[in-house]
């Protein structure tokens, strides 16, 4: 049986009990992602604080993470862990996050992931044994990512 | 092949244990050695020996570019190919030189849609498809996208507008403004003859008839039908009919277009190049006839051959029995996967004018996890919109599950589907 692997008791807690799910304010900015092969989709906000005496930079802190969406175990309980694991991190240290996740996600079930950098996030390895799911995985890391893109453009414009 | 007399005659079944045998896939595992149970033959059929001896046949003893050179594998290669669309224009009741092949049946919409924006710049004598501005083009909300899209890109090339048949909480097209919808502006009629996530079969004699006093065309997306029942294009009166050859165990990359003989020769090409020309000079070229015109390049002459196997083998069995067995299966799974609770059916609940594939939502799972719970367990089914968002939003779903079924499906494979929902429900907790 390879569901109990996919569907780790992290996944489903999450699922079922979303954290900072709907959509809050303040915040610099919100993308809009979709899954074109089945439709789900994530509506995801992020606000930012500058570094003391900086620009909102790479070293700027997230706030911030809010979102709504409506999609399957996979896309909403990977958006919930992306707000826990980020919220209160800067920037940087989100995209190395990011990176991390992303790798585990092409791993094809044989990655070895750093809890340290991924934490729950880690439950989310079995999911990378099915090309098909990875997407849904990271729907809410590739709004996350749009969102702090768009808030560092408009600082720098 | 004595299929037609080794069924079962009292529920319409096909002999399937006789057909599986031709499917060599059907054999295998899947997930952990679980025997897979192929509920997606509304994506793609499976193959059956017969079709792929054809190909390979074709590519083993008669290989060579068709319509092109004058060795003796030229000659046979042309010939294969030619019978084939013999083959395949008897299938649907047509006369060869009205079957153009394509690459799907995508490109058999695109064909027709792109033919008419064409028409704009054409020659003399193939301008009569133009649309513009203060013209319409009709389509249904139930529509695939390959025969919503191609129709879209048409109005904005051209000004035309994009006007579409509601469809009933039911699933059913809604035609009570069919005299408001098919109206003097109308120039096409685009929709399919049975729905991929519904399963409902339009009634095409309604639309066609009023089609039919203002002058408009009528394109039917017959994807889902021709691989599934008797169609017969000289019934339908229809201008075009467009099919895919992998949905009716044929190969992949080919599809058909059927046009009538009359305005296929009024017709500008999609794509050109070679093989689709009259006689050609440095600064212009002229067209060959139908349905050379709309074949550039060197032609998928073993897919032909192949799908002109697929069609034999179907026509064996008999197109009359596929639709029965068929519907023996849909009746059942909308019985048996409708009495589920927790579960809906999106489309019609009952097996009339209606065809094999069965869409439904499960209460508090997605899809995509119920999709996840039944491949586990080897019951491969469609999951998504299906490319039918339109519909989806419509009907205020985000995604659906859907199993389709062909004549190689059996009353078992309902029952492992039936029992791979429980287990999905069981593994989400929402039914005990």
């Amino acid at each position: 049986m390879q569901l109990d692997a996919m569907y780790q008791e992290i996944i489903l807690d999450h699922y079922r009990n979303p954290h900072n799910k709907g959509l809050r304010d303040p915040h610099d900015a919100e993308a809009h992602h979709i899954n074109p092969t089945c439709g789900d989709e994530v509506t995801l906000r992020v606000a930012l604080a500058p570094a003391p005496g900086s620009v909102l930079d790479e070293k700027a802190v997230v706030s911030d993470i809010s979102y709504e969406g409506m999609g399957c175990s996979i896309s909403q309980a990977s958006t919930s862990v992306l707000t826990d694991l980020l919220i209160g991190r800067t920037v940087a240290e989100g995209m190395t996050t990011l990176d991390a996740f992303t790798e585990l996600m092409q791993s094809k079930g044989k990655g070895e992931p750093d809890e340290d950098v991924l934490e729950d996030a880690v439950a989310f390895v079995g999911v990378s044994k099915y090309p098909a799911r990875i997407k849904c995985a990271l729907l809410g890391w590739m709004a996350w990512k749009d969102a702090v893109s768009q808030s560092l453009e408009k600082e720098g414009a | 092949m004595a299929l037609r007399e080794s069924g079962q005659p009292d529920t319409g079944l096909l002999d399937t244990q006789t057909i599986r045998e031709d499917f060599p896939i059907l054999s295998r595992t899947v997930r952990d050695e679980r025997p897979l149970v192929y509920l997606d033959s509304g994506a793609t059929s499976q193959k059956p020996r017969q079709v792929l001896d054809a190909e390979r046949g074709f590519y083993e003893r008669h290989n060579a570019a068709v319509h092109r050179g004058a060795h003796q594998l030229a000659e046979e290669a042309t010939d294969a190919y030619e019978s084939a669309r013999e083959t395949i224009a008897r299938f649907i009741g047509a006369d060869s030189d009205e079957v153009v092949f394509t690459k799907n049946a995508t490109e058999a919409v695109n064909l027709v849609a792109y033919a008419m924006s064409n028409a704009a710049t054409a020659e003399d004598g193939l301008r009569g498809f133009q649309v513009g501005p203060g013209d319409e083009i009709v389509v249904t909300e139930m529509e695939h996208h390959a025969n919503l899209v191609p129709w879209q890109q048409l109005c904005q090339r051209t000004g035309a507008t994009l006007r579409w048949f509601p469809v009933t909480e039911s699933g059913r097209l809604d035609l009570s403004d069919l005299g408001d919808l098919v109206n003097e502006r109308t120039k096409l009629v685009a929709f399919a003859h049975q729905s991929n996530v519904l399963g409902t079969v339009n009634p095409v004699g309604a639309v066609t008839a009023r089609a039919r006093e203002v002058g408009a065309m009528v394109l039917l997306d017959a994807c889902q039908s021709v691989p599934h029942m008797p169609v017969d294009v000289s019934g339908l009166d229809v201008d075009f009919l467009a099919f895919s050859g992998h949905k009716m165990l044929g190969p992949n990359g080919i599809g058909v277009l059927w046009g009538r003989r009359e305005l296929l020769a009024a017709m500008p090409p999609f794509i050109s190049g070679g093989s689709m020309i009259g006689v050609v000079h440095m600064s212009h070229s002229t067209w060959a006839d139908p349905p050379q015109r709309f074949e550039a390049g060197v032609p998928m002459a073993p897919q032909a051959v192949g799908l002109a196997a697929a069609c034999d083998y179907l026509s064996k069995v008999g197109m009359d029995r596929v639709a029965a067995h068929e519907h023996t299966l849909t009746e059942y799974a909308l019985k048996h996967v409708g009495a589920i609770e927790g579960v809906r059916i999106v489309g019609p609940t009952e097996a009339v004018d209606r065809g094999g594939a069965v869409s439904f939502v499960v209460d508090d799972i997605h899809p995509h996890d119920l999709g996840q719970v039944l491949d586990d367990r080897g019951v491969e089914v469609r999951v998504g919109h299906h490319c039918a968002w339109p519909l989806h939003r419509k009907l205020g779903i985000v995604a659906t599950t859907r199993a389709s079924f062909y004549l190689y499906n059996t009353l078992e494979d309902v029952d492992a589907l039936v029992e791979a929902i429980r287990a999905a429900q069981r593994f989400f907790g929402t039914r005990a």
